[in-house]
């Protein structure tokens, strides 16, 4: 394996907790949860000349079964609050969310009825990234944030695993709140 | 105006008599001030007149004018392709009975536009045979672009999932 090759006939003494989160906080798989404008500079963040693969984290993954970071980069309206909670919710754990941009962080310029005024109003949210849109230089602050708290975390640390909850028969989904299918 | 935009509104003044209220230029854009009841007919007169015929609903909307006896004015904007001409039609509604035959069978063009204005306004456009909300939830209670609903919503009206 690996590690003998590198530590040859030696051996390697730590803590499974630093073990764990040297390996989580380095391959973060995000999903990129681009709703409007603050996911053009989300795709320029891949592009080769800021090169997101740098920190390893290049991997952007559609489904939210296989990411470990969800970066909401947009406007939220509270329609599209249920499609996101929804997609949070399939997320494995552990699971981090980036709040890209003022209008996930706070509403942003949109201080009206129909948009949600900040996420963390409906998930929680571990960094959020000023901007609108934040350069990608500023994204990639906000990423390295988030591998420095995924570096302090502990395998211990439960996940924000919601309260069993009774399943409702009369509607699709988790029951969580109240769909508009 | 025109010599064309004349003869087809003195066509529209001859073919609907008091139901066409009256005639506005502004910087060349004419609009006809329409009853309410007339606005389907006067569609498809525009579209079918050999004279011009309008073939693109480019747009249907309502404004909210809130303190006018007719307080919503619904607008729709034609044009003729090829003979690059456009007209407006404008009609007004009350409060009470905010009531607009829909033009849809005329020009399928204006299904999602009668939709928006409904969801936003509340305008009732009897005939559309899709009549739903198109950007709103669909059990949203009030229509967000009246004048007199709150910019920030009403605190309840939408719901949240629960973190
Ligand atoms: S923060 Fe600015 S750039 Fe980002 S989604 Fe909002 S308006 Fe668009």
């Amino acid at each position: 394996m690996g590690l003998e090759s590198i530590f040859g006939e030696g051996y390697l003494t730590t803590r499974i907790d630093a073990l764990v989160a040297w390996a989580r906080k380095n391959s973060l798989w995000p999903m990129p949860m681009g709703i409007s404008c603050c996911a053009i500079e989300l795709m320029s963040a891949g592009d080769p000349r800021h090169d997101i693969s740098r920190f390893g984290m290049e991997v952007m993954r559609f489904s939210p079964r296989q990411s470990d970071v969800m970066i909401v980069a947009g406007t939220v309206t509270y329609k599209m609050a249920h499609v996101i909670r929804k997609i949070y919710d399939q997320m494995a754990e552990p699971r981090w969310v980036i709040a890209m941009g003022a209008c996930a962080s706070s509403g942003g310029m949109f201080r009206s009825y129909s948009v949600v005024q900040g996420i963390d109003q409906f998930i929680p949210v571990d960094v959020y990234v000023a901007g609108c849109p934040p350069r990608p230089e500023n994204l990639f602050h906000g990423l390295l944030e988030l591998r420095k708290k995924v570096g302090k975390s502990s395998v211990l640390d439960l996940p924000d695993l919601p309260p069993a909850r009774e399943k409702r028969s009369d509607q699709p989904g988790n029951g969580k709140g109240r769909g508009f299918a | 105006m025109t010599p064309l935009l004349n003869g087809l509104v003195e066509a529209l003044r001859a073919a609907f008599a008091d139901r066409v209220l009256g005639v506005e230029e502004f910087r060349g854009d004419v609009t006809v001030l329409a009853e309410a009841s007339a606005v389907a007919d006067i569609a498809g007169f525009l579209r079918d007149n050999p004279l011009c015929p309008f073939d693109l609903c480019e747009d249907v909307f309502a404004i909210d004018q809130y303190r006018t006896p007719r307080r919503f004015e619904v607008k729709y904007h034609f044009f003729a392709v090829r003979n690059r001409v456009r007209i407006h039609i404008k009609t007004a509604v009350d409060e009470g009975d905010p009531r607009v035959p829909s033009i849809a069978a005329v020009y399928p063009a204006a299904l999602f536009g009668e939709r928006e204005a409904f969801d936003m306004m509340g305008i009732v456009f009897t005939g559309h045979p899709d009549l739903r909300r198109i950007y709103m939830p669909e059990d949203f209670a009030y229509h967000p672009l009246r004048k007199d609903f709150p910019l920030m919503g009403i605190p309840g009206s939408l719901t949240l999932p629960e973190r």
